[in-house]
């Protein structure tokens, strides 16, 4: 194509002569502003001038002179000259362009400008020829349909619809007839206006989509990607996916696209593996898995020896489900799992989910335990001789300060907290953030703490060391909050169908003592169940099976007036009416 | 949650101890296509269920082409019949203002309010005990509008404003980023700007006309009204809301599945910032 057109450009300057020069340079200086923006400035801004003047012109064009082509061609040529070569044989920063983009329809105002003064005719059938010139090339170098509308309407509007090739063709009759009339040479071709054109036309299309091809494949200087490569990524993109009203989303494909280039370099030196959170919890849980296969050979084993501690979270689960309450299933299963680890690595004569706790940044998983006979009695010492030190302490104050007197004011006494496998402490209870993560064991819980955690009201937080800041100052972190309210949710809400368990008969010869009496059960083997009617329609066919916690912190009475024994006495009468409540 | 995508919306908002028994989730995506197509809408929400003490409210909301337009909300009591709601007005709000406590279930319920009004008898002016009468309905109705105005959300990106002005479905959104999701700047209230026309120019310069034409969470009062996870080993982002507990919003990071449930007892929780 370049060669043909290359030589039809030549023929074209044999033909045309001095004018083919003239026709080059028009259509460098029309070329020279591929961009839509510019060139429709430029035409806005020419279009209004150059349509009176070309009517004007035509009662005026018999009268034009010889002398005026070489001013044309000084005027229109010359001036916008300098800034086109430059741009195109150097690729100036998009900011420079731009506003050499801006500059250059000054240099042509100029020239109309000029030539109006000068008052010649004939230099506005040169300004319009390019003008006219230019639409054709905007037809290809400009993509958008918009940029054409735009650039294609002002010409036939202006010069009027229809008339405008006549006129033109009647114009450059005129014009040659009247300015080669002394030269002479070749306006043999001229004198065919229509056919001339026709010719011309794609040697400056192809020019003109060459300089436009340049242009969008101009690097930035920013991000180092041209618009070419962008676009034709973009159609591709476009037409791989197919997606429905693409017009709609073009921007977020084009943003698509863009973003696409900011993907991670390949570095030689080293290939260094995201270890994103993700990944850290799976491979947690994977042992949770493999542990259930690994163990499976086992377990039938263990079934035979001992029951098995571990409770079926999934059969309850479907039964929570059928009420629409519950943990999605594989959660549960997930659960149910690391409840499997827990008995495992405990020695746990029976184990219970209890719950979930929602926290603000992690939640926790409850299990209830019950440990066999061999329970950790370690920690149960070093709280006995944490105690022992804090009497230490509090004599040592009270020799230091003999002299002085001393405040009246004495602390009451701390409610002794319960032995464990009693009372609010009869179970153990594990926690974790998240199935496969380790579980926590929570201290046992003491009668202040549960005092004060009915008169707070907090969210937890997840972390188990993170402090509890409240009016009634909690004695403990969160660690202890989240026992206390495990333990008053259980002694509120943890009920079972009436005749479910029963006292175990041994209790009920200690029975004279009131207070430990009461504290253990059994299930009843001879419990026949009750209609689920029954269980529905009214509240006595459930009872609670936990202990009720006393105003004081406990479920069993603690005395702390133990003075006197006659106030003891009272007490007992009062203690006696207590667990009514 | 959307209407179509329920059983897989409820399995991953089930993180809160929150779902349907498998009758309900079976009479809901039956019932709500034939609330679509009744209807006319071009989306269906189910929004959630508002525990009363005798029976339960289910609530869903049908969304029209403009997805910031108003919204038309319907309850069921047995999850197949569904009943509109009347618009909720301000004069409902101030009205439902003074009932409290959980809500029956019974829509016909009349909670009766005694108000001391001040009567103008000629020159003496006595006041008088008024019974006010008000319908759990209504009271249902302004409950669902505050929370849907305060705490209904959805991720940015999900939903773009087109030139014409109109607010469509984002086709291309393909869910945020892990790094994006655990910001709350990255979630926008499900609702008509309020907050944004506050802002200055500066604040403004770096929106997205398109994408960024909602409130962002981020500026919500009290801060910390938002409890943000990662659940399922990092596979999922869930928003509960702490002001209106009981609302979850989940959405799995770099898919399209995200939305928001209610399931709760109606009540603000108006001790937070004593248990924050």
């Amino acid at each position: 194509m370049e060669d043909s057109t290359s030589q039809k450009q030549e023929e074209e300057n044999q033909e045309t002569g001095e004018t083919g020069g003239t026709w080059l340079e028009m259509t460098a200086a029309s070329s020279q502003d591929p961009e839509p923006k510019s060139s429709e400035q430029v035409e806005s801004e020419q279009g209004p001038e150059t349509g009176p003047q070309t009517r004007s012109s035509l009662p005026w064009s018999p009268q034009s002179r010889a002398s005026t082509p070489m001013d044309d061609l000084t005027a229109s040529g010359a001036s916008p000259a300098p800034a086109p070569p430059q741009e195109l044989c150097s690729s100036p920063p998009p900011l420079d362009l731009a506003r050499r983009d801006l500059a250059t329809p000054w240099p042509l105002d100029k020239t109309t400008t000029v030539i109006l003064e000068a008052g010649t005719p004939h230099s506005d059938h040169l300004e319009q020829a390019p003008d006219k010139e230019e639409s054709p090339p905007h037809q290809t170098s400009q993509l958008e349909g918009k940029g054409f509308q735009q650039s294609q309407q002002p010409n036939p509007h202006l010069h009027g619809p229809g008339h405008v090739s006549y006129k033109k063709s009647k114009q450059k009759e005129l014009r040659f007839d009247i300015f080669w009339e002394e030269d002479s040479s070749s306006n043999y071709d001229l004198d065919q206006a229509e056919p001339e054109v026709s010719d011309a036309a794609p040697s400056m299309l192809e020019i003109a989509v060459q300089n436009a091809k340049a242009y969008l494949l101009k690097t930035s200087s920013k991000s180092g990607l041209n618009l070419y490569d962008h676009l034709s990524n973009m159609l591709t993109k476009i037409l791989d996916e197919r997606p429905e009203n693409a017009v709609e989303i073009i921007e977020n494909i084009s943003q698509d696209v863009k973003m696409a280039h900011f993907c991670k370099k390949l570095d030689t030196l080293q290939n260094e593996n995201e270890m994103l959170p993700t990944y850290e919890i799976a491979e947690k849980q994977k042992a949770l898995f493999l542990q259930g296969n690994l163990e499976g050979a086992d377990q039938d084993l263990e079934d035979e020896i001992a029951e098995n501690p571990l409770p079926n979270v999934m059969e309850s689960a479907f039964y929570f489900e059928q009420a629409g309450v519950g943990l999605g299933t594989d959660e549960t299963y997930r659960i149910f799992l690391a409840l499997k680890q827990l008995t495992d690595t405990h020695p746990i004569h029976r184990c219970r989910f209890w719950g979930k706790i929602l926290g603000l940044e992690m939640n926790y998983i409850v299990a209830e335990v019950e440990f066999r006979e061999g329970e950790d009695e370690e920690e149960v010492e070093e709280e006995d001789v944490a105690e022992e030190k804090d009497n230490g302490e509090s004599e040592a104050d009270e020799e230091e300060e003999h002299e002085l007197p001393k405040s009246f004011y004495k602390v009451p006494q701390a409610v002794p907290k319960e032995e464990s496998r009693t009372g609010a402490n009869k179970y153990v209870y594990f926690v974790c953030n998240e199935p496969g993560r380790p579980w926590i064991k929570l201290p046992s819980v003491t009668p202040i703490q549960i005092v004060i955690a009915r008169k707070i009201k907090k969210f937890f937080t997840g972390r188990l060391d993170a402090p509890v800041i409240s009016y009634p100052p909690f004695p403990g972190n969160e660690t202890n909050y989240l026992r206390a309210q495990i333990a008053r949710i259980s002694a509120g809400t943890h009920v079972s169908p009436l005749g479910f368990y029963q006292f175990g008969e041994e209790e009920g010869e200690e029975e004279e003592e009131v207070e430990s009496g009461r504290q253990s059960f059994e299930e009843n083997p001879d419990f026949e169940g009750i209609p689920v009617t029954d269980l529905v329609e009214s509240l006595s066919n459930w009872v609670h099976h936990v202990q009720h916690i006393l105003p004081q912190g406990r479920c069993n009475w603690f005395n702390p007036i133990q003075k006197n024994e006659e106030e003891e006495e009272e007490e007992e009468e009062e203690k006696g009416e207590e667990p009514d409540y | 949650m959307d209407s179509e995508s329920l059983l897989l919306s409820l399995e991953l908002a089930s993180g809160s101890g929150q779902g349907l028994s498998p009758d309900r989730r079976a009479s809901l995506l039956t019932s709500l296509m034939l609330v679509k197509r009744d209807y006319r809408y071009d989306r269906v929400l189910f929004w959630g269920r508002v525990l009363g003490l005798v029976a339960d409210y289910y609530i869903a909301q049908g969304l029209s082409e403009d997805q910031l337009a108003p919204r038309k909300t319907l309850y069921s009591l047995n999850c197949m019949e569904w009943s509109l709601l009347p618009p909720a007005t301000e004069e409902m709000l101030l009205q439902t203002s003074v009932v409290s406590g959980r809500f029956l279930g019974d829509p016909s319920h009349e909670y009766e309010h005694t108000e001391l009004q001040k009567v103008n008898d000629g020159d003496k002016v006595f006041e008088e005990e008024v019974v006010i009468q008000i319908k759990e309905e209504t009271r249902l109705v302004s409950i669902i509008d505050q929370i849907d105005k305060a705490v209904a959300i959805i991720p940015r990106g999900a939903l773009f404003k087109t030139p014409f002005g109109t607010t469509h479905v984002n086709r291309t959104f393909e869910g945020l980023s892990l790094s994006e999701a655990k910001k709350l700047s990255s979630y926008f209230h499900f609702k008509e700007a309020v907050e944004l026309k506050n802002k200055t120019l500066l604040e403004k310069a770096d929106l997205d006309p398109s994408l960024d034409f909602m409130d962002s969470l981020e500026h919500d009062i009290p801060k910390g009204s938002w409890s943000i996870q990662m659940e399922r080993s990092n596979a999922l982002v869930v928003l509960r809301s702490l002001l209106w507990p009981g609302l979850t919003f989940y959405h799995a990071p770099c898919t399209k599945n995200y939305g928001y449930i209610y399931v709760g007892t109606g009540e603000k929780n108006i001790d937070l910032p004593f248990m924050l």
